[in-house]
């Protein structure tokens, strides 16, 4: 089944590129093994766990649900991404200060699938949150600590755009 | 704002000017976790490296007839394939045994099975390709011939004589026994005015680490070294086993840990398919990689608490628990596993049951049978879970056979506070505990007596809510009574050194490793403290065996309470030496100094006398100014082991309070509370959190988590959409309260915080969800996970 390929070009974190793929290869697997962006794990490789979520043209969707080649001409956005723009700063800190992460592997997905809730604006209860992440498998930290890092962001953010 | 903020230490034993002890300092490598940039083994590539994927038996038990390989040469990026029989010339087997348990017993155990498969899932032959895709590529190519046999795989009848013996060089199916009688405890049944009895079902599961294991192992022929990049919690230990199986000496095996995606015991062990990775390495003289996916984790990391239990009480009408006994059956796959062995849990059974209340008669006994089926091992909490709910479990059952409040039948049992120190009927060593603390600490946090009111009231409209309990105790800072004296090669003492550089900053390096629960904190915490910088200025390495004392690693709760004292000695031990230049340089008597906040001052009047980088530059740029015969030792190691108490036992008690939906079955759960007493905090919120995280892996064992298998030994649901896990949804916002008996043992006072939360959460919601079931009628359910189904036959509905 391997060798052969197809031609892709795409923008992952601001940077257009080309790559030949197998067809068969996960964007999970491209992103981690083609462009050594080791942030999106593998965990479970079928959907389940959450920990190779990413972001494709907006939204986020599971690494290992999609291939590479379905992401000719997309848009994808990895945790190295949304580090580097700033964009998750404020939740990472927040993870941070509350050990919201103990092992860090499903992390990466998890503020990625955070932030897709956080950026439709207002403060949700910690039922939705709960709700929202509930595609994340954490083992560590049995999710409080999480749900309270999102809730203190969804706070600040809010308290933020009312003095805007 | 619920992220707490940093609090001031309140500790007055260890009451250093700057102390970090008892604050909430946050984990110093949570930004590069959080930020994607973590190095975990499954992100190692090397120059050269291949990967390796393995044929595994489809059956649970049969003889390799044949294995074909000549097709799979001409698959793409083919490198090798290599069988068992031909590995066996590179490394040894192992026998998974322990002196201290008397009688256990297993058969050799070889890296890839020769002639025979004992388990679904056990690997049969290697393939090695340039790619990992390339080598699950070709391993559709090689042929193997199976010859099926006889697969025993219901524990209750692995002993019968006329179930087939797995491994006919043992005899017979039966991996270790044990049996304790204490007291007088026939009597004490009869002289009870109530029994109590009934079997405990617990289902095998498994960790399911959110990284699955991940191995790279990297022979150097020049140089005859192996390097393995591997996610363990114990890298020293590893090391001496690769060296040992490869016939190496330990300095020729360097073993690195750097990030650990999940381990909760799981990455303790020694996997067959891991060190068959090692042995392929130096067999092909390059790099090799092995990644567990999803599926071989299910059926290769090891599974835990598969065990039958018989639990008897006995009660008077007064409340008084006249005794005792447990009959526990458990089986654990084929082989003992290496080289913890496979009787522990069982062992800890026995050890932990009533072991929080002072009953004077107790019976139990074990038995450990060998089965076709994935192994198991010691798992977070080894044991403990087990223990906790089959005592728990009857102290409900009995309370409410005799019309008394279930808390109040524990504290007329609970060994009294001031009892200590003592020990248990099992014969277990207490220092100090406080049960009775912590109870009226849960019983007040949780507003018990409001919640009975609210459960009567609600009642009445239909909703049906439970209160469950859960005393526990839980073994931590194992000395070498765990596993030294049975001849395991696992060290139980650990070390920290520590060294001052040209800037006055500290680095150190310790022999526990981080996986997540905060040992580099801790470390560095206790450093920063007992030496006196900011704790900025402190740089924790660990899982290096080429870099960092010899250590045990983390597991057994062991990470603060030992890691952390051997670095507040060699913080310590390195502030005494700086305080001698210090004093030299300024003709000063040492003892009259102190370093506070990076600076020397005066200890008296807390004046700053010499920044720590003006030391440092005079010690290492112009010692020639130093007085003769002074010569700066800025370096300083300290090791620490426990001696005074073989374990520091730890306890604590929590609570359940949940919903079932009596026409689905379905349980909601509403609360969790967990009060314990892990002697001096280092860290109140890294202790909280593994609580929390602790509490959920227990609540998945009570609700969700089975590994199913048939008749057959076929795991039926080795994946994460048939085998469930908790997940957030479900999951309750959990309340910590803490007690504080520290440990004399050492001078921080710090017991283990890790296992406390899974140890209990499993009893406290069985009890639960049978408080809710009482006024219906439902026969007490006892069998976990409690799944929806079971629920709706205990109320006769399906």
């Amino acid at each position: 089944m391997s060798g052969y390929t197809l031609d892709i070009s795409l923008t992952v974190n601001g940077e257009r590129l080309n790559a030949h793929v197998e067809p068969r290869k996960t964007l999970v697997d491209f992103l981690r093994d083609d462009l050594s962006l080791t942030g999106s794990h593998v965990g479970c490789e079928h959907g389940v766990c959450g920990a190779c979520t990413v972001r494709v043209n907006g939204a986020i969707v599971r690494g290992c649900l999609m291939l590479a080649v379905q992401c000719d001409g997309a848009t994808v956005e990895t945790i190295e991404g949304l580090s580097d723009s700033g964009e998750v700063a404020d939740l990472q800190k927040a993870f941070e200060r509350r050990n919201a992460l103990q092992c860090g592997y499903c992390t990466p997905g998890m503020i990625a699938t955070v932030q897709d809730l956080l950026k439709r604006g207002g403060v949700p209860g910690r039922e939705e949150i709960r709700e929202h992440i509930s595609g994340n498998y954490c083992r560590c930290t049995g999710y409080h600590a999480i749900v309270d890092a999102v809730e203190a962001v969804a706070q600040a953010r809010a308290r933020t755009q009312m003095k805007k | 704002m619920k992220i707490a903020e940093d609090s001031p230490p309140t500790l007055a034993a260890l009451d250093r000017p700057n102390s970090y002890i008892g604050r909430s300092v946050p984990r110093p490598n949570l930004q590069r976790l959080a930020q994607g940039r973590g190095q975990y083994v499954s992100d190692v590539t090397l120059p050269r490296m291949a990967h390796v994927a393995f044929v595994r038996s489809p059956h649970a038990h049969a003889r390799i007839v044949s294995i074909a390989t000549e097709s799979v040469k001409k698959s793409p990026g083919f490198i090798a394939a290599v069988t068992g029989a031909e590995l066996a010339k590179v490394m040894t087997p192992w026998v998974g045994v322990l002196t201290h348990l008397k009688g256990l017993k297993s058969a050799p155990q070889p890296p890839i099975a020769v002639e025979r498969a004992c388990w679904q899932g056990e690997a049969v032959c290697a393939v090695v390709a340039h790619t990992r895709a390339e080598a699950e590529d070709a391993c559709e190519l090689v042929e193997v011939s199976y010859e099926e046999l006889p697969a025993v795989t219901d524990p209750e009848t692995a002993l019968d004589p006329k179930t087939p013996v797995i491994h006919a060089s043992l005899g017979d199916n039966l991996c270790f026994e044990r049996k304790l009688d204490v007291g007088a405890v026939d009597k004490a049944f009869v002289e009870a005015d109530a029994v109590v009895e009934t079997t405990f079902m617990f289902g095998r599961h498994t960790g399911v680490t959110n990284e699955p294991r991940a191995i790279v192992a990297d022979w150097n022929a020049s140089e005859q070294r192996m390097t393995v990049y591997q996610g363990t919690q114990a890298p020293h230990m590893m090391q001496d086993l690769f060296a040992k199986h490869l016939g190496l000496h330990h300095q020729q095996v360097r073993v690195v840990t750097k990030d650990v995606g999940g381990s909760f015991g799981i990455k303790v062990h020694t996997y067959a398919d891991e060190m068959a990775t090692v042995a392929l390495s130096k067999l092909l003289k390059r790099p090799v990689k092995f990644v567990a996916d999803r599926i071989e984790s299910f059926v290769t990391d090891i599974h835990a608490r598969d065990h039958r239990v018989k639990g008897k009480i006995g009660v008077r009408n007064d409340g008084t628990i006249t005794a005792f006994e447990i009959d526990d059956l458990t089986g654990i796959g084929p082989y003992s596993v290496y080289p913890r062995t496979s009787g522990i849990e069982a062992n800890q059974i026995v050890n932990l049951t009533g072991g929080p209340y002072a009953c004077p008669n107790y019976r139990a006994q074990t038995r450990v049978v060998f089965q076709n089926k994935n192994v198991m091992c010691q798992y977070r909490a080894v044991g403990h879970p087990i223990a906790v709910a089959v005592t728990e479990g009857l102290i409900e059952l009995a309370a409410a056979k005799i019309g008394m409040d279930p808390l109040e039948l524990r504290r007329r049992n609970l060994i009294a506070d001031d009892a200590y120190p003592t020990q248990s009927t099992s014969g277990l060593k207490f220092e100090r505990l406080s049960h009775h603390e912590s109870l009226a600490h849960l019983d007040a946090m949780m507003n018990y007596a409001g919640l009975r009111a609210e459960q009567k009231r609600l009642r009445e409209d239909g909703i049906y809510r439970g209160i469950g309990f859960a005393s526990f105790i839980e073994v931590t800072n194992p000395s070498a009574a765990f596993y030294g004296v049975g001849g395991a090669r696992i060290t139980s003492q650990d070390g920290a050194t520590v060294k001052l550089d040209a800037q006055g900053f500290l680095s150190v390096a310790t022999g526990v490793t981080e996986q997540g629960q905060g040992a580099e904190a801790v470390v560095a915490q206790c450093l920063a403290t007992a030496f006196g910088v900011p704790i900025d200025k402190v740089r924790v390495t660990t899982g290096d065996t080429d870099n960092t004392p010899y250590g045990g690693g983390t597991w057994a709760s062991r990470a603060a309470g030992i890691g952390g004292e051997a670095a507040w000695q060699a913080g310590k031990a390195l502030r005494a030496n700086v305080l001698a230049i210090a004093g030299a340089m300024l003709q000063t008597n040492p003892e009259a100094l102190d370093i506070r906040n990076g600076v020397v001052v005066d200890k008296a009047g807390g004046n700053e006398r010499l920044p720590l980088e003006e030391l440092a530059r005079v010690a290492y740029f112009r010692p020639d100014t130093l007085p003769a015969g002074i010569q700066a030792e800025l370096m300083a190691t300290r090791h620490y082991v426990p001696r005074a108490w073989p374990f520091a036992f730890t306890n604590g008690m929590q609570a359940s309070y949940l919903e079932v939906d009596v026409d689905t079955g379905f349980v909601k759960l509403l609360k969790h509370w967990c009060v314990e007493d892990c002697g001096t905090i280092i860290n109140p919120q890294l202790v909280d959190e593994q609580i929390r995280g602790g509490v959920v892996q227990g609540i998945g064992a009570a609700l969700f988590e089975h590994c199913r298998y048939d008749d057959r030994g076929q795991l039926l649901n080795g994946n994460m959409a048939d085998y469930l896990v908790p997940m957030a949804a479900e999951m309750p916002d959990i309340e910590c309260g803490h007690c504080v008996s520290p440990t004399g043992d050492s001078e921080l006072g710090a017991k283990g915080a890790g296992e406390a939360g899974t140890a209990g959460a499993p009893g406290s919601v069985m009890n639960a969800i049978n408080d809710a079931l009482r006024p219906l009628g439902a026969k007490p359910l006892t069998d976990m996970p409690f799944t929806p189904d079971k629920i709706l036959r205990a109320l006769g509905k399906v």
